[in-house]
């Protein structure tokens, strides 16, 4: 993780996100948050966060982006969805999250125990590679990477899984594997054009 | 009746068990599933954190496919790939750019996509258009008795919401209902959040999250958990051994693909389920089904 190393590179980061926040379909939604705490009451991983989503919300709009940003919650967000089916303000907190994650890898600034953007960075390697993600290679990698002692830990459960065939080795290739870098380098190109 | 299939990557490893027993209670059912060509992994929520239109461009490849095939609708099992493809569909729809990003990236490889390919899990398949009395009267081996806890996970009904409600599903138990099994219908954990793909990224939270739902679970008497989600269905069933070692705890529940179940109530071979695929031993449930 980097420090941002003035207020001006603070201020570009908020400036950033707010536009970003802004252009997805209802993120204006964000400005009717009251501050209820319905998101984090229902948040299944808000007790391991620095701040819960409701105040990751306060925090944006007090223009503490970067404070937001480096913040392990954005790595704790499972997807669950709860926040955004019950925020009373239609707010889509868990693509607020996923927005938050973008900018944090875009500026390097991710706290170093997090082991989520390994994770992320393997699977979409393996998808872009077979044309579908290979759980077993995906494994292998990231264990090797982030976490030795995750084969020891979890030896039994995967001689388990392998011995009942649900972990096999060979990967599917699909035929049209290549049209997965194209597209991304298309919108790539698309977002390098835009700016 | 006739569907194109989306079996999911995990279909083909760990959750090879889902797609096995689908294909076996479609086939008893009556129900055609035509397997969609060349399809691409959905990106499940990986893309999400690189760039938000490559999620859904990569997702709209495969419903790109289906339409190119001429079907209209897609039958999908991981509760996952069904999100994320269903809010490819969803977003498209609600925003005008969204759409031209992703009819510009899957133009690049010399597809097209309308927008208009529905995304349907297989539990809307089997409530809404199978139906639960044509299913039940499939019904040979009822479940009576069997004290079935449905756990649907999270993204089986949110944010989508097509065909079950956000917060409280209930089509899961339905269908068990159907079968004649004791249902633990006021399941409170049955939505809650297994902890995905945290088993391996911060597994002391996941793990938590797991003991939470075995307790409650095991509280309401279960004697098998059923599961709609491939990773559910492994954060709870394979992983149990580490949840009693973490909490000291002893849970020993049978976790089962609810397709697995229902083939067994529709008389189909357990062989035919891959019920052996299953860490924690299924025959007792399997014995426990009156004949």
């Amino acid at each position: 993780m980097t420090e941002l190393a003035t207020t001006v590179e603070a201020k570009e980061l908020h400036r950033q996100f707010t536009e970003d926040v802004m252009s997805m379909p209802g993120g204006e939604k964000i400005k009717i948050c009251q501050q209820c705490g319905t998101c984090t009451g229902s948040c299944p991983t808000s007790y391991l966060m620095d701040w819960g989503p409701r105040e990751i919300i306060a925090a944006f709009r007090a223009g503490m982006t970067d404070r937001v940003v480096k913040s392990n919650t954005i790595w704790l967000c499972t997807s669950c969805y709860y926040c955004t089916v019950r925020c009373p303000a239609g707010i889509k907190i868990t693509d607020l999250m996923y927005e938050l994650k973008r900018i944090a890898i875009k500026y390097d600034l991710v706290p170093k125990e997090s082991k989520n953007p390994a994770m992320t960075k393997y699977f979409i390697d393996s998808v872009h590679r077979h044309g579908r993600n290979h759980e077993v290679e995906l494994m292998a990698r990231f264990m090797l990477a982030k976490d030795w002692g995750l084969p020891f830990k979890f030896m039994g459960t995967g001689m388990k899984l392998f011995t009942a065939g649900r972990l096999p080795l060979g990967a599917t290739n699909i035929r049209g594997r290549e049209e997965l870098d194209k597209i991304s380098a298309y919108l790539e190109a698309q977002e390098a054009k835009a700016k | 009746m006739r569907y194109l299939y989306y079996p999911g990557c995990s279909a083909e490893a760990t959750g090879k068990a889902y797609d096995i027993s689908t294909r076996a209670v479609m086939e008893k059912l009556g129900v055609e599933l035509a397997e969609l060509d060349d399809w691409n992994c959905c990106g499940a929520t990986s893309y999400f954190s690189v760039r938000e239109l490559d999620s859904f461009a990569i997702a709209a490849r495969n419903l790109a496919i289906a339409q190119q095939m001429g079907d209209d609708e897609l039958c999908v099992i991981c509760n996952a790939c069904y999100t994320t493809l269903a809010k490819a569909n969803r977003y498209m729809a609600e925003d005008p750019k969204v759409f031209e990003a992703v009819q510009g990236a899957l133009g690049a490889v010399g597809r097209t996509y309308d927008g208009n390919v529905k995304v349907r899990h297989i539990m809307d398949i089997l409530i809404n258009d199978v139906g639960l009395e044509e299913f039940g009267s499939h019904v040979t081996r009822r479940l009576t008795g069997l004290r079935v806890a449905p756990y649907y996970g999270c993204q089986f009904s949110r944010p989508m919401g097509a065909f079950d409600d956000v917060q409280m599903p209930t089509t899961m138990d339905r269908l068990f209902e159907a079968t004649g099994a004791d249902v633990i219908t006021d399941f409170d954990a049955k939505t809650d959040c297994c902890g995905g793909m945290m088993m391996l990224t911060r597994s002391d939270a996941a793990l938590r999250l797991c003991h939470e739902l075995l307790t409650c679970a095991k509280q309401g008497g279960a004697d098998v958990i059923v599961a709609a989600c491939p990773l559910c269905e492994i954060n709870l069933e394979a992983y149990q051994p580490r949840v009693n070692k973490t909490f000291g705890t002893d849970f020993d529940i049978p976790v089962m693909y609810f397709t697995q179940l229902a083939g067994l109530a529709l008389g189909v071979d357990p062989k035919k389920l891959a019920i052996d695929k299953q860490i924690v031993s299924c025959d007792r449930v399997v014995a426990a089904i009156p004949a």
